[in-house]
């Protein structure tokens, strides 16, 4: 038997792609496939799904925790413009030929690749009654008394973004550098000569020509946020009072510890959904810097 | 004078970067004294290396250790064989269906991975693959950014050396093994240093599809052992600078391979 050229290619290239396709077909698409269906089915791993049609999105309307979790993880959004912000500082700040820079970079971006359970320890600690960011505040004068940051409803939300600043900040500051190093020097050195002030080179030269990575930047930080968890769960679980309940701890809660995963599904096609708006609205906001995606 | 400022700013920044880690160093390295306290503690008498035996002997975690090398060398070796597989084609080869793979494997960027969770533990559940190491780092190892980044290395091998091969009768496994990868090593080492990492720190799926604690990997079980045993306090800071230490060296040792993986993988 003798193939033609064209389909032996076409075989060998399947053949090839075969091993990657068939785990994505498994667990990457059926998941969004067959978690849709869920959402639509009352199940409890231990009896056969039972088709309840929209009923769990009814309930979701009337559900308190449901609104809770939704309002928290919203509440969430606010922490990706001070964490753009903030890295976009960076990244010009360690941007120039330096001695010991590289090191400096890598200070920055160690809490990256530190694991969540390791981050939540160790800023569990920090935020002690007793701890580290209550000495700080307290010697800076900002506070007169201690805090107990993780189990006061007001603040611990709070709390808990100021670690996901302090952990993503080193990872947005690669994406800027990258981004500052694409930038040709000539644009600036030019608004320079002109008689621009250092600020305004950077608001109206730099800041521009960046765009296209603050849209990138952004648009992965809202979703990350929107889908909020880990910090929560190595921290707070939730708590105290709901108070840091987000959508995805309410997603796992239902999923692994009530084994409701019907409903589990109907919060996550929820959560789907609004992740889905997040980015069309990003992107259209931030369209014109003309990004290639993929 | 404005060089001082600089340099002032930038070691302030790293301070505070990287202040928790000291501070946790610190703790794990003494045995005595207040570990909360306003204002703290930061003298230096006494170091001792107790806790670090300590939370070794006593508590399971070279189990852990053991665990997560484990989980980390089969994920790591795996998804190298897999993602260097699929990108070939993707960049070397043409046939039909090529450009709707690609989106499709593009589309999956967009995918929602927490609906994922739910549906692969009862994909697990149905294959009877639940509490398995297995189960740990099978649904990673087709990565996204792993088949992006060697496509991309793929592509920038030249041509004439396929053809050579070619012209020398050459099969496209052969040219596959024995001309692309070789030349795609860096690509390779990049995926490597990025995979391992995110094995070693996985936590979330591993406390969801593992049943037993024993086979937790070291991020996993080291929140398992802060709640047995919150009270000691040291025995834990020894057992996160335990976690960290071998991921800080390895970062240490490949701070250019990771930048650039980064850029890579969130910029084309």
């Amino acid at each position: 038997m003798t193939l033609s050229r064209r389909a032996r290619t076409t075989l060998i290239a399947y053949l090839f792609l075969l091993p990657a396709l068939g785990l994505l077909a498994v667990f990457t698409f059926y998941p969004v496939v067959y978690g849709t269906v869920l959402s639509l089915f009352s199940y409890d791993i231990i009896n056969p799904p039972r088709y309840v049609g929209l009923q769990q999105f009814h309930k979701l309307f009337g559900d308190r925790y449901f609104w809770i979790a939704l309002g928290n993880s919203a509440k969430y959004v606010l922490v990706v413009p001070v964490i753009q912000f903030c890295s976009i500082l960076l990244a010009v700040l360690v941007n120039r030929k330096l001695r010991g820079i590289q090191a400096f970079q890598a200070a920055y971006y160690v809490p990256v690749i530190t694991s969540w359970p390791v981050v939540g320890i160790m800023w569990t600690w920090m935020y002690d009654q007793a701890g580290i960011v209550n000495w700080v505040l307290r010697s800076l004068g900002v506070l007169h008394r201690s805090i107990s940051w993780l189990s006061h409803p007001t603040v611990t939300l709070y709390a808990v973004m100021f670690v996901t600043l302090w952990k993503g900040l080193g990872w947005y500051m690669v994406i800027y550098l990258a981004g500052l190093q694409s930038i040709p020097t000539e644009y600036e050195e030019a608004a320079g000569i002109d008689g621009a002030s250092r600020a305004r080179v950077f608001w109206h030269v730099t800041v521009p020509l960046l765009r296209p990575y603050v849209l990138l930047a952004s648009l992965i930080s809202t979703m990350s946020a929107v889908k909020v968890f880990e910090e929560i769960y190595v921290m707070t679980r939730g708590g105290p009072f709901f108070s840091t309940y987000t959508m995805f701890m309410y997603i796992f809660d239902e999923a692994f510890q009530e084994l409701n995963m019907g409903y589990a599904a109907a919060l996550a096609v929820v959560l789907a959904a609004i992740i889905l708006v997040f980015s069309i609205v990003n992107f259209r906001v931030f369209r014109r810097g003309g990004l290639e995606y993929y | 004078m404005r060089k001082v400022v600089l340099y002032a700013l930038l070691v302030a920044l790293a301070v505070f970067t990287t202040f928790p880690f000291l501070w946790t160093l610190l703790v794990s390295l003494k045995t005595s004294g207040p570990i909360f306290a306003i204002p703290p503690d930061f003298s230096l008498r006494g170091l001792s290396t107790a806790n670090y035996s300590g939370v070794w002997h006593t508590l399971p975690l070279p189990r852990y250790v053991l665990n997560s090398l484990y989980i980390s060398t089969m994920g790591v070796g795996l998804t190298l064989v897999i993602c260097s597989l699929a990108a070939y084609p993707l960049a070397r080869m043409q046939f039909p269906g090529k450009n709707i793979v690609f989106y499709a494997i593009i589309a999956t960027l967009m995918l929602p991975e927490h609906i994922g969770l739910i549906v692969n533990f009862v994909t697990m559940i149905k294959l009877g693959l639940v509490d398995t190491y297995t189960s740990v780092f099978l649904p990673s190892l087709a990565s996204i950014f792993g088949i992006f980044l060697l496509r991309q290395a793929y592509l920038s091998v030249p041509q004439e050396l396929e053809d050579a091969a070619r012209i020398d009768g050459a099969s496209d496994l052969v040219i596959w093994r024995h001309v692309m990868l070789p030349l795609i090593t860096p690509a390779l080492a990049t995926l490597a240093i990025f995979q391992f990492v995110a094995f070693w720190n996985s936590f979330l799926w591993p406390i969801i599809i593992l049943k037993t604690p024993d086979k937790y990997p070291l991020a996993a079980g080291l929140l398992y052992l802060r709640g047995l045993f919150a009270y000691n306090t040291r025995y834990i800071a020894a057992g996160t600078v335990i976690a960290t230490l071998p991921i800080v060296i390895a970062f240490l040792f490949t701070q250019r391979y990771f930048m650039r993986g980064i850029t890579a993988g969130a910029i084309r």
